[in-house]
Order: C-alpha cells, then structure tokens, then sequence
C-alpha cells in the first residue's frame, strides 16, 4: 500500500516540476516562441474606446490595437494574428511579467519607477496625454482648482491614483477617493452620482464620456494634472522582443511623416527616395536588425496603416472620442512625435 | 491502547520509518523548488525582492480608514489601514450574521405558519445564490437606487441617506474615561452578582431575576458614573455643504455604501447557513428533553431558553466557526465593489504600485491565516467550555 503511495507521489512531484520548468524563462525568446506560437499575444485594456475595445462581435479596434496589429504583422506577416487579453490597471504588470502575454499596449503611464523597478522595458510613446477631471455640467464648476470637498471615482493601482493626491495636495483642497478595479465601474459609479468627479488621462476622458447616459451632461475641465505619455511595455530581459515592438511604433509614425499609408505602399516601392525605399524594405536590412524578413515594415504600412491613418480612425476628430492632434501632431506640423529614422 | 511511547517505537521500525522520511524529503525538495525556481526567475528578470517597500511613502489616499492615514504614510500604515477595514467589516457582519441566524434557525421551527415559512425561504434564496451576485444587488440595485445627496432621505433632520452613504450625528464626548469606569465596575458588579445568585440559588433554592438586573446595572451604573464625572457631550451634526454646484455632508459620522453593501450581504448571506445550524442543533435535542421541560412546568421561551439552546449549542458551535472563517475570508470580494479592505488595499493597490507580488501576496496570506487561526481557536475554547463532561 505504502509502495503505491509513494509511486504516486513521485508522478505527482514530477508532473509539478515538469510543468514548472515548462513555465520559465522567457528570456530573448519572445520572438521564436510567437512565431512558434502562430499569434501574438497582447495585453489590452478592459474597454477605452478609441485605445483598445471590443465590438458586439468580439473584434477589437483602438489605436493600442494597432500596435499589437502592427507587431503581429512585422514578426508573422499577418495583422490578424493577435490574442487580446484585456486587463485591469492592478493586474496589468504581473501577467506581462508572468510571460502569458508578449506585448502590453494598454494606455500605460511611462514612469521611471514602472521602468526601472518593475523589470520591465517602455520602448516607446504612442499617445501623449495628460490628465483631467470630468464633472457633471449641472455642477457649474469650470476649473479643478474649485473641487473643493469632491468625492473622486478613480481606477486603482494607476498613476492617476497618485497624481489625483499630489494635485489637491499642492492645491491645499480637501477630496475623497473612491476606487475601483475596472474603469468601467469607475465610470458607472460616476454616472449614477456616487462620485461627483471622475478623473483619468483627457484620451480616457473623452472615450468613457461616451459611456455615459448623457454624454453632453458632461464636460472636462481644462487643467491638465500630469504629464501622461502611454506606451507599448514589454520584459526587461529580451532586447531583440523590445526592439521588434520599438520599430513596430517607429515605422508606423515615420511612414506618416513621408507620407506613405496603406493604400499608396506598393506603388511607392518604386520611388527614388531613399528614406522611402528603406522605409518599405526595398533598400537597406532593416529587418536583419531585427531577426526578421525585409518585408516586416510594409506589411505593417500595408496591413496597419501609418500613425496618422491610426489616430484618424480611431480617436481623431470625427470618431465619436473625438480628439483633435495636439501634442500628437508630428514633430514636423507642431506636434512631438518624432520617430528615430528607420535605416 | 498504544502508549505514546510504543507510538514512537512502532514509528520507528524501518517499515513504517522508511516511507516517512521519503515523504518528508519529497515534502522539502518540492517547497525548495518552489522559492528557488522563484528566486532563479526573479534574478533573471532583474525583478527586485525583500520588505523595505513597508517602509516608503504609499502616495496613493484611501476612501475610508479607522486609523490616520494620507498618501505620505507608509505601505506598512496602508497594510494596517486595509487589515482593520477588514476585520470591521469582519467583525460586524460576523454579529448580524449571529443574531439574523438565530432569529431565522428558531423560526424556522415556530408552529407559526407565516414565521416558518417566512424563514424558510429566506434560508433557500440567500444560501442558494452566489455571494458576489448578492454584493452587486446590494451595493448596485439597492443603494445605487437612492436619491442624490440634495434629495437626500432625511430623519429628524440629522440622519441622512443617500447614494453617497448614510450620515449620522457625531456624539463628541468631554470626560468620556467616567463612563468606561462606570462600565468597567458594572461589569465586575453583573460577574459578581451571577456568582451569588448562583450559590444563592444552589444553596437556598432562591431564585433572582440575575438577567433583569444585569440590563438595569449596565445601563445605570454608566450613566450615574457620567452624572458625578461631569462628563458632557456636544453633537456634532452632518451639514450639507455647497461648494459651487456640488454638494456634500460635512461633518458626524459617515458610513460609506460600499462599506454597507459588504456589511449587509455577509451578515444576510452567512445568516442563512447559521440558521441551520441553529435549526439543526435543536432538532438534535432529544424530544424528551422537551417534554421533560414541560412536565416541570416551564413554558416555551423558559424550555428554550434554558433546556434546549445550552445543549444545542454544542451541536451548532463546530459547523458555526466555519461558517464565521467563511465570513471573514468572503469579506476579500471587498474588492469587487471597492470597499478597501486588506485585499483591495494591499493585494490590489499597494501590490500594482509597488510591483512586489510575491511579498504581498505572502503577507496578506499569512493574515488571514492568522485571523482565521485566531476564530477557530477562540471558538474550540468556548465550545469545550460548553462541552458536556462525559465520565
């Protein structure tokens, strides 16, 4: 009897170190195990509309989106290959960690704490933002610096969470927190009137307004908090995964800069421009660098789009998020995007 | 019988000492493969370990706290923040819990039709529908279908519902130390006065209302204490304050929904189970115990109170500790609603702001362990206390 017991607890512990070690390391293999893998998968937010949010059907769209679609497209040709694991703020980081996503591109505050001490690697900015605070018109109230007493929805484990204390900190006013996990719950609450404010990023702002019953009840005021540039974040320890994800954003954003876009790409194959050439792998290897084919950043043109078509048709002015360029303008219209030049 | 000794001596014979060590080895090589695959992973990807965290500043505000708190304490002040939320909420729903509990488990057994009925169904739709559905009712439906704060339900005009909480008056006391000695001796003198009834009763076969005269001396003895201190009280009552379009209470006591919708749901949904326990535990007593009662002619309530609950307790004690770690281990769904307690706190902000999963992850375990540990040893002494001396 003994005999049999211990066999099975041998099994038993050889079973759990087998699937352990099955479980570790990650390190510069991110790329050969998507590829092995079929897809990429992608750490998305739970809904921000404009940023990363699922249709009726279960078809995500977003300018986060994109970028998964773009790696995805760069690392196996095909944009549609990507798993969506939508994630709450809190959770975000430690399933990166954990290895069960390859990419995050969730709205995501670089910071240098999240940068340096989380062992994790922001390769980029695909949204600058900033934040601010919705009220609800009724509460005639045209500048944070009345909130005065505000009961505040908020999302937990965010930056938000702690520019929200700074800013009526440094302000000397009085508020109260009320977190939530999902965004969602924090905008519900906001709506139904437990919290008379509800803060996050303007972009956040302006794409949860839509959720709400009312969206003209509301309006966002004009201050803006903090400095708020969200990026792609990937593991630490993989510099070849981090650099794929890095020039996945570049191409895009330099490809708007010359003007390229999905729909003109392979007739401009035969260009004289160098910059151009090299942009869609005609001349140059560019994607030697990266450990993929040639043809890695025209497929992301071809499949994806470039920055500006991005923004266009997920939060620029005539989506229902509605935000004009601004900050996100190309460096050459007035704007700071400005993308390392892809040779 | 085996003696302890032989115990050992026939452990140790290789037969039995072989397989034993065996496990043990397997035991210890598995908990060593865990932390050091831990560590080996943990060094690989840079991620830094230890508990100096505890000692910086949160930077992040709690909605509710029974201790000072701001975003410039520390983590370890935050983990203490979240550890007494939960024991609160813990603590009070463990009460309601007893009480609704024993008020439905009896009626379930009352001859009448209506109050048995009534309890029936209330123990078959709270213990048969999830927890977290019945939170999100509570917190969702419930208090998110009270009016706004300017439209607020108002009680003689100093207690004040709405869907931002429930506001109360604030009784601020001067001198409040007279009133707790006045308790304090109360205490001493209900201890003291049970102590010789009891002989009294033994000895004389005389027989005081001990219960009556506790009630009388807890509420006298305090108030009397408070007269000769001269201990006083100003009111402080919530005011509704405007500040530009939003208005808000200020000031007396707030209960926060969140806080309310945990609170309520634990007690009414624990409250279900306990009530058959109770309901169990009396069945249990024989029915000749009953008539016996009867025979010596004591009523219902006197039966009960005396015959039948003292012996069913020891049946519904046991399965009623479990039901109280169930509680307390059921008050972390906090988490869904945004109550913050030691899981929404700690396990959820500080761990997401810090990044130091493993540590957290291991002190909040140890916690509830600990709390867990300490019901159930609590609970055991009392039901030995309660136990029936069998020779």
């Amino acid at each position: 009897m003994n005999k049999v017991r211990i066999a099975l607890f041998t099994i038993f512990a050889a079973v759990i170190t087998l699937v352990i070690s099955s479980a570790s390391s990650y390190a510069n293999q991110t790329r050969e195990a998507v590829v092995k893998r079929g897809n990429v998968n992608c750490g998305v937010s739970q809904g921000v509309p404009g940023f990363s949010n699922a249709d009726a059907s279960g078809n995500w769209s977003g300018i986060d989106v994109d970028l998964c679609r773009a790696v995805a497209a760069a690392v196996l040709g095909d944009a549609k290959k990507v798993k969506y694991f939508p994630l709450s703020a809190k959770d975000r980081f430690e399933v990166l960690k954990a290895g069960e996503i390859d990419m995050l591109a969730r709205n995501t505050t670089w910071t240098l704490a999240r940068d340096g001490g989380l062992a994790l690697d922001f390769v980029g900015v695909n949204f600058y933002d900033g934040q601010g605070f919705m009220v609800r018109k009724a509460a005639n109230i045209n500048s944070a610096k009345k909130l005065n007493n505000a009961k505040v929805c908020v999302e937990t484990g965010t930056t938000t969470e702690l520019n929200l204390r700074d800013y009526f900190n440094a302000n000397k006013l009085k508020y109260e927190p009320v977190s939530f996990t999902k965004a969602d719950e924090a905008v519900a609450a906001y709506d139904q009137g437990r919290c008379d404010v509800y803060t996050t990023d303007k972009s956040g702002l302006a794409a949860n307004r839509t959720k709400t019953k009312n969206p003209a009840d509301h309006i966002i005021l004009p201050e803006t908090i903090s400095k708020e540039p969200l990026g792609p974040v990937v593991r630490g320890n993989d510099e070849n995964w981090a650099n794929i994800v890095r020039w996945s954003l570049n191409v895009m954003i330099e490809a708007e800069e010359f003007n390229v876009n999905a729909a003109n790409a392979d007739s401009l194959k035969s260009t004289d421009n160098p910059v151009i050439k090299r942009l869609l792998g005609v001349e140059g290897e560019t994607g030697k660098n990266l450990s993929l084919s040639n043809e890695w950043s025209i497929n992301i043109i071809k499949q994806v789009g470039n920055y500006g078509e991005s923004y266009a048709r997920n939060v620029g002015p005539t989506t229902p998020v509605g935000l004009p360029r601004g900050l996100n303008q190309l460096w050459s219209k007035g704007g700071i995007l400005y993308a390392p030049p892809v040779r | 019988m085996l003696g302890i000794k032989n115990q050992i001596l026939k452990n140790l014979q290789p037969r039995y000492l072989i397989p034993q060590v065996l496990l043990i080895i397997i035991f210890a090589g598995i908990i060593y493969y865990f932390t050091n695959n831990a560590g080996i992973n943990m060094k690989a990807r840079n991620i830094s370990s230890g508990f100096d965290f505890l000692n910086t500043n949160s930077g992040f505000d709690v909605q509710f706290s029974l201790i000072p708190y701001s975003g410039s304490s520390s983590y370890g002040t935050a983990y203490l923040v979240g550890l007494l939320n939960t024991l609160l909420v813990a603590f009070i729903g463990i009460i309601f819990a007893t009480i609704i509990g024993f008020i439905i488990g009896i009626s379930r057994l009352s001859n009448n039709w209506l109050l048995n009925k009534f309890a029936a169904i209330y123990v078959e739709l709270f213990r048969n529908l999830p927890l977290i559905l019945q939170i999100f009712f509570w917190y969702f439906a419930v208090l998110r279908a009270l009016p706004e704060t300017k439209d607020s339900i108002t009680f003689f005009s100093s207690v004040f519902i709405n869907l931002q909480g429930i506001y109360i008056p604030k009784f601020i006391f001067k001198n409040f130390h007279f009133i707790t000695y006045g308790f304090v001796i109360a205490l001493i003198t209900i201890f003291l006065l049970s102590y010789f009834s009891k002989k009294l009763f033994y000895e004389k076969g005389i027989a005081i209302p001990v219960f009556k005269y506790s009630v009388l001396i807890i509420i006298l003895l305090p108030i009397v204490f408070a007269l000769i201190g001269g201990t006083t009280y100003v009111v402080e009552y919530p005011l509704l304050k405007k500040n530009y379009g939003i208005a808000n209470f200020v000031g007396g006591v707030k209960l926060v929904p969140e806080f309310i919708a945990l609170a309520l749901s634990l007690s009414v949904y624990t409250a279900a189970f306990i009530a058959e326990n109770v309901r169990a535990g009396i069945l249990a007593i024989s029915k000749g115990q009953k008539e016996a009662a009867k025979s010596l002619g004591f009523n219902n309530s006197q039966s009960l109170k005396l015959i039948i609950i003292p012996q069913a307790l020891r049946v519904i004690i046991p399965p009623t500790t479990n039901q109280y770690l169930n509680l307390t281990k059921n008050s972390s769904l906090a988490a869904a609603i945004g109550y913050p307690d030691l899981t929404g706190v700690f396990a959820g902000t500080s761990l997401s702001q810090t990044g130091k999963a493993i540590e957290i992850i291991f002190i909040v375990m140890m916690t509830y362990l600990t709390i867990s540990l300490f019901i159930s040893l609590l609970l055991n002494w009392y039901n030995k206390k309660i136990a029936l001396v069998e020779k």
